[in-house]
């Protein structure tokens, strides 16, 4: 049965076309993973029986020949996104017990197109986190660990249980949501493909808020070609969030393969910053070299205010987590810590009910708002992503996209940096500027790191035009011939 | 600018996060840390930039006015630490 | 009886003068809430008219509702006020129970509409301009019950998230009764567009009254807003009470503190309100899950050509076209549904008289039954029935009082009545001549007296002239033949 779970989700769509193979199969065999791998710590609610539901009703759709795009396949759900009756809290103490009486579109839309839920996977609480240590439930483990050396390694985060699930072959593919990298940087620290797509494509309702401004929804899978599948079937125009886009969602697997050829790739010199391993900067050369090769023209671009991203995104990012995760307050829903009054018992729950990082978020946002600072701080930020995105506007004048790495290191172990929070910061160097923009990025496995950790290059498009950036992708893809693969240690 | 003790209470306070008052010194350094970091954007000239207001280049949608929504009051309250005859119930509050 | 008209309060150390503002909370008539679409009904069940994102419940978002911008908009125009086609929903961040999402989506910096003008009318016939500094979009809160539980507080979100537009006038008043015509004239103009229902009992209409007082002349004094206060007499009596506090805290020494104090309408004085003693700090910045509002001018300007006549076009017509007096146009207008009614009776009649019997029997049998216009005793049209009836000779103003009474009791037209009780006015000169003689011939002392210089016994004859007939002489003929037989 282990080769089921090897399969990317092209290749098991094809299998069950076939009829070789079946979704009940497929999600036994996951399910099996998932419960193998709970050393991991990649799900908080696994969702066993659902599964199994789920998977005979798309049996039948199948044989009614009513497949959607994600027929049968098994997947993983970030505990971000609310599931109608299942476990959806955000990986806080705070949301303690919360079963959600709705559906989030973006899960809707996959359910709707035929895929299986194995279980909610484990984040950084409120996608707060670079690491996944923030988690209310512990930290995920990355499959992945440094040649010769039995340490943890972080999975990356935020959305640290998807890429674990992913990498370790539990889960086909999983949803993540990034604001400012938390699907990128974590695929680039588990060898997995990771893509955000522009703001707007896919809708926020129902995905537990962070900073509203820059939070998507987007696919962590094994392939280009199942980012592209799976996209197609997470995006899509929703009326019910007014940041969403009405704009057709195309077939990404479409011209997936076309190549680069004649295409405009950008190398910003502002990615080169302080103290960055040697081996990214080789990873990065090697990937200009891999495009050049396979006919693109490589373009020097200059993003001046690049460095300036990560400082105004925990400016903007911090001030709207501290208003979104303000209903928080043991009234509605979640835990409640009584006190002496209302006032107490606000003080108590959310004292109790958020973890350190994400009272630190609370604290700085709700500071940077503050009569008298607002302008220094937050409009100042706001300027500063404004010419963020103008930077990006320019330089989109002239290339395709752009290559970047993913971030700045590989995986580190766990604890090395959770006490530094701006070392844990800096994870995000890479991945926060096109956030800031609202720009679609991907990030492609290219290839192992001198300890024996993959490593990731960063693909950044236009606006809408994740087509490109698929296409951009598959070409890396095709030319790194990525194909290591975690030794299991994890499975019981 | 250092973001001193107080301000970290008054800020919790706005918050309604409760910290130790033995906790407000390390958390007042440790902020103070990040928001000295975050101070390098003062080196950026903003004259005359417009803050982004959304990266969406877009217009508001307005909906239409259809009651669409609604008539579930156990669903609104099913998820409550506390409710009562469809009401959500907290402390007493004094105005 | 407090003097709401006094705009000087004397004091031990000389004159004070009030300066009054006022914040409307008007909430929006529309069928579903500002940012769901969760009905607006007042009265509901607790929690029944809640949506998932009235009660914040993680991942929900708001989608703004077209009508309730319309509204505003329609508002504002009414308001004489400049329209922004560009403007922001900003959130306002403070905890309390019924607020769900620790934040109400408000506007700030740049609300939907900005400055405009009222014109109040005052009882000795005074007109006044007041300015409207702004008017925004807002969110309501739910509502708290303190009186559920000796412990407990319940929330009712049924409230949360209908559309209210907030409307900030200047601080141009100066007396209570300015006040209370502002809030009088601006309840009108809501009606008259239909964007709110200007019902205070019910909370639909609510006002934040900002006092102080100061030397006449001299720059302001710190101010105190009053919060929520739901009816005009209690705006009028919180500021005769608050203007007062203040005057004596002044002429003790001391200082006035900037808060939000609390009208007891049950002792009618003004208190500080305990549970936001701590300084606010609002946090407002731009709602990161909307966008802009933006719309156009051409869209503006086709509302302006929907909108009805308003109350002080409505009365300059009164005047000047249907030759009404300033009080009568004023009365008529101060309800839409007056003047509608009113226009209904005096079409294509005599419009003073129509305005004479609107304003005296009609309103007095208005005010004797359900006091509701839209339910009135007698019909427009048959009002008029009555007022042709009286203008053609048919029946006499007085014996129309009688049709009148005998309408409201019975509901039939003016016609039918006449018909049935043989009220018909006699206009034959032959009859009423004849009956004359009669009167004349039987009064032969009276008659003398009269030509001896006893003008005043004209009446007498008049009268009896019209009690033989039961009234239903036409008094013109009566008096011509009496002329003519008398002094000829």
């Amino acid at each position: 049965m282990s080769e089921l779970t090897e399969l990317t989700i092209a290749e098991a769509r094809d299998l069950m076309a076939k009829g070789e193979t079946s979704a009940k199969e497929l999600t036994e065999a996951h399910v099996a993973a998932v419960e193998a791998s709970r050393s991991l710590n990649a799900f908080i609610a696994e969702t066993a029986d659902q599964a199994m539901d789920m998977a005979a009703r798309s049996d039948d759709r199948r044989a009614a020949g009513e497949a959607g795009v994600m027929e049968g396949i098994p997947i993983a759900m970030k505990d971000l996104f609310c599931t109608f009756g299942v476990h959806s809290q955000a990986a806080s103490h705070i949301l303690d017990g919360f079963k959600p009486p709705y559906e989030s579109t973006v899960s809707a839309n996959l359910w709707n197109e035929g895929a299986v839920m194995l279980g909610k996977t484990n984040m950084d609480e409120f996608a707060m986190g670079s690491s996944n240590e923030t988690s209310y439930y512990g930290p995920v483990e990355n499959p992945w660990r440094r040649a010769g050396d039995n340490q943890s390694i972080v999975p990356g985060g935020s959305s640290g249980g998807s890429a674990s699930a992913v990498g370790a072959r539990i889960a086909m593919a999983a949803t993540g949501t990034d604001t400012g990298g938390s699907i990128r940087q974590p695929a680039a620290f588990t060898g997995t493909v990771g893509m955000k797509p522009t703001y707007g494509r896919c809708s926020r309702w129902g995905i537990v808020a962070f900073a509203s401004s820059l939070d998507q929804a987007g696919p962590m899978t094994r392939s280009v070609r199942d980012a592209a599948i799976m996209l197609r079937a997470m995006a899509g125009f929703d009326p019910k969030d007014s940041t969403s886009v009405d704009t057709p969602v195309p077939n990404y697997e479409d011209g997936l393969t076309d190549g680069v050829k004649g295409m405009k790739i950008g190398v910003p010199k502002e990615y080169v910053v302080d103290n960055m391993p040697a081996e990214i900067e080789a990873l990065w050369q090697q990937g200009i070299d891999w495009l050049r090769d396979a006919g693109a023209e490589i373009v020097d671009v200059s993003l001046p205010h690049t460095k300036y991203a990560l400082p105004a995104y925990y400016i903007v990012a911090p001030a709207e987590c501290s208003s979104n995760l303000a209903r928080y307050d043991g009234v509605r829903y979640g835990l409640r810590v009584p006190g002496d009054d209302l006032t107490s018992q606000y003080e108590n729950t959310r004292a109790e009910g958020f973890g350190a990082e994400v009272k630190r978020r609370i604290l700085i946002g709700t500071y940077v708002l503050s009569a008298g600072y607002y302008d220094a701080y937050y409009l100042k930020a706001q300027r500063i992503r404004t010419l963020i995105a103008n930077d990006f506007k320019t330089v989109f004048d002239d290339v395709d996209a752009i290559l970047t790495p993913t971030a700045p290191s590989a995986a580190f172990a766990l604890g090395e940096k959770s006490d530094d929070p701006i070392a844990m910061y800096l994870n995000d160097v890479f991945t926060v500027p096109a956030s800031l923009a609202g720009l679609p990025g991907i990030s492609v496995p290219a290839g192992l790191a001198n300890d024996g950790l993959p490593l990731g290059l960063q693909v950044i498009g236009h606006a809408f035009e994740e087509a490109k950036v698929l296409r951009v992708g598959q070409a890396l893809e095709d030319a790194a011939g990525f194909s290591a693969k975690p030794e299991n240690w994890w499975r019981a | 600018m250092s973001l001193d003790k107080a301000t970290v209470a008054h800020v919790a306070k706005l918050a309604r996060i409760r910290v130790e008052e033995s906790d407000l010194e390390p958390m007042a350094a440790e902020l103070n840390n990040i928001m000295t970091w975050i101070e390098q954007l003062n080196e950026v000239d903003t004259d005359g930039v417009q803050p982004m207001t959304s990266v969406v280049e877009s217009v508001l949608r307005q909906r239409s006015d259809d009651i669409t929504d609604g008539g579930y009051a156990d669903k609104v309250t099913q998820n409550a630490p506390a409710s009562e005859a469809s009401y959500f119930v907290v402390p007493k509050v004094v105005e | 009886m407090n003097d709401f008209a006094s705009r000087i309060i004397q004091g031990a150390t000389g004159d004070w003068e009030m300066v009054i503002g006022l914040e409307v909370h008007a909430q929006v008539i529309s069928n579903a809430k500002l940012f769901s679409g969760a009905a607006t009904a007042f009265g509901a069940e607790p929690n029944s008219q809640v949506s998932l994102v009235d009660a914040a419940m993680p991942g929900m978002l708001p989608v703004i509702n077209e009508k309730c911008v319309e509204q505003a908009v329609r508002t504002g125009l009414g308001l004489k006020a400049r329209i922004n086609t560009f403007s922001v929903f900003d959130r306002k961040n403070y905890f309390y129970p019924d607020l769900p999402q620790g934040y109400q989506i408000s506007q700030y910096l740049q609300p939907v509409v900005g400055e405009g003008i009222i014109t109040i009318d005052l009882p000795d016939g005074e007109s006044r301009e007041i300015g409207i500094t702004r008017l925004h979009l807002e969110q309501d809160a739910g509502k708290s019950l303190h009186d559920q539980d000796p412990n407990s507080t319940y929330i009712d979100l049924n409230r949360s998230g209908v559309a209210l537009m907030e409307i900030v006038s200047e601080p141009d008043m100066r007396s209570p009764e300015e006040a209370g015509a502002y809030l009088r004239k601006l309840r009108t103009i809501l009606r008259y567009l239909g964007t709110c229902d200007g019902n205070m009992e019910e909370g639909s209409m609510r006002a934040d009254v900002n006092v102080s007082v100061r030397r006449p002349g001299e720059e302001f004094g710190t101010r105190c807003e009053i919060k929520n206060v739901n009816s005009i007499r209690f705006v009028q009596q919180a500021i005769v009470y608050e203007a007062q506090r203040q005057v004596d805290i002044l002429e003790e020494g001391g200082s006035i503190d900037q808060e939000t104090r609390l009208f007891d309408a049950n002792t009618g004085v003004t208190r500080s309100m305990r549970s936001k003693e701590e300084a606010h700090d609002y946090r407002y910045f731009p709602d990161p899950d909307l966008l802009p509002l933006t719309f156009t001018q051409e869209w503006v300007d086709s509302l302006m050509d929907t909108l009805p006549e308003l109350p002080d076009a409505k009365k300059q017509r009164f005047i000047d076209d249907l030759g009404l007096p300033a009080y009568d146009a004023g009365v008529l207008v101060a309800e839409k549904e007056t003047a509608d009614f009113y226009e209904q009776v005096a079409e294509g009649r005599d419009a003073k008289i129509a305005a004479n019997w609107v304003m005296g029997e009609f309103f007095s049998a208005l005010n004797a039954s359900s006091g509701d216009i839209t339910q009135p005793p007698v019909s427009a049209g048959n009002l008029g029935g009555l007022i042709d009836l009286i203008t053609d000779g048919t029946i006499s103003g007085r014996i129309a009082k009688q049709v009148f009474e005998a309408m409201v009791e019975s509901g039939k037209d003016a016609g039918t009545i006449v018909e049935e009780k043989g009220l018909k006015q006699v206009s034959d000169t032959g009859a009423i001549e004849a009956q004359v003689d009669e009167i004349l011939a039987a009064n032969g002392d009276k008659v003398e007296e009269y030509r001896g210089g006893k003008d005043k016994l004209f009446g007498f004859f008049v009268g009896q002239v019209m009690k033989a007939t039961q009234g239903k002489a036409n008094p013109k003929v009566v008096n011509e033949i009496l002329r003519k037989k008398l002094d000829g």
